[in-house]
């Protein structure tokens, strides 16, 4: 490591807000957001972590997701998260996101059409909003904005702004919203 | 030489400045070259990394694949340069669907990757290590990266905006 510089995590160019998809209590005092790849093993392994640490701060914390797709290595992953969008344009955004991340193995057109059938989505609106790629302007202003804000894999976790630079394990993140939760407390 | 660069190895690295040195280095297996200053009239983004098919230089070249929408925003061209050969180079951008040329530094070998203050002596390799290119053949901004660290496209971005206002969407 070049001594050079002291060291600042990058920070969010594009604060949480109200294009995001955000879940947990409005009056959080932290916000964790995710830059995610729907196909990318690592976003599967870190998902029943956020859930769990959901669960374990349900007062304290929201969580907010941004699509991250790397298309060339997880060529599922631009249709997984433009179906995740359409269902969000349906008020279903986090039952799909969650249905995907348990489904990781079967993410073809069919597999996710079959999933918007069973989570109750217009799939005529559906399949309209596929075929146009309603949505992936969307989606590449997620990328944009991570790339901007210093993602450069997946996953990579943002707590109140700041760039989570250690793992993802439970223990590891309990104590970054913690740090963050006693920061805001100051 | 070696001990100093151990402890600040962008000590030598090529600054904002410097005239970007030439090379003309094998770009495809059947013969075809890259020469750097055929290039001049447009910001070229030179990546050098340490070898194909490893992990981190797999991230992050993906990830500038990617990106190449915003290379071809502002016009400029990425070039990937390591030692491996060009064999290497062709299978490993079959296999990732890299999209941009990868340059084989590889007889001599990293004689370019020296000539830029970017060659680990130690391993062999090339260092992780960007440039911006300006339109006129000199370095606009440099950056060494740790080795294991893949160092994202912010930096390059925001190097190619402030070079020039974009070409037009």
């Amino acid at each position: 490591m070049s001594p050079r510089q002291s060291y600042h995590a990058p920070r969010l160019t594009l604060p949480a807000g109200a294009r995001d998809h955000i879940r947990g209590p409005i009056d959080a005092r932290v916000t964790l957001l995710e830059y995610g790849d729907y196909e990318c093993p690592f976003c599967g392994a870190a998902y029943p972590v956020v859930k769990q640490l959901e669960e374990l701060m349900p007062t304290d914390l929201r969580f907010a997701f941004r699509h991250f797709p790397i298309t060339t290595l997880h060529p599922h992953a631009e249709l997984a998260a433009e179906a995740a969008e359409v269902a969000g344009s349906q008020r279903r955004f986090w039952q799909m996101h969650d249905w995907i991340y348990e489904h990781q193995d079967t993410l073809e057109p069919g597999d996710l059409r079959r999933a918007a059938g069973t989570l109750g989505l217009d799939l005529g609106q559906y399949d309209a909003d596929v075929e146009s790629h309603r949505f992936a302007p969307h989606i590449r202003e997620d990328f944009i904005s991570g790339v901007r804000s210093g993602v450069n894999g997946t996953p990579t976790f943002f707590i109140n702004g700041v760039r989570h630079d250690g793992d993802y394990e439970l223990e590891t993140l309990v104590d970054a919203v913690r740090t963050a939760l006693l920061a805001g407390a100051r | 030489m070696n001990e100093y660069r151990a402890t600040n190895p962008a000590a030598d690295l090529l600054a904002p400045g410097a005239a970007a040195p030439d090379f003309d280095l094998p770009a495809t297996p059947d013969g075809n070259n890259l020469r750097l200053s055929t290039l001049r009239g447009k910001p070229v983004v030179l990546v050098f990394y340490p070898a194909d098919w490893s992990p981190v230089c797999t991230d992050q070249l993906s990830l500038y694949n990617e990106l190449m929408p915003e290379w071809q925003r502002f016009n400029a061209e990425l070039l990937g340069i390591s030692v491996d050969s060009i064999w290497s180079h062709k299978a490993w951008a079959k296999e990732k669907k890299l999209r941009f040329p990868l340059l084989a530094d590889f007889e001599p070998k990293g004689a370019v990757s020296r000539a830029y203050g970017a060659y680990d002596e130690a391993s062999g390799m090339s260092e992780r290590a960007l440039f911006v290119v300006d339109h006129d053949g000199k370095i606009s901004w440099s950056y060494l990266s740790p080795i294991n660290v893949n160092p994202g496209a912010d930096g390059i971005l925001a190097a190619l905006e402030s070079l020039a206002s974009p070409v037009a969407r």
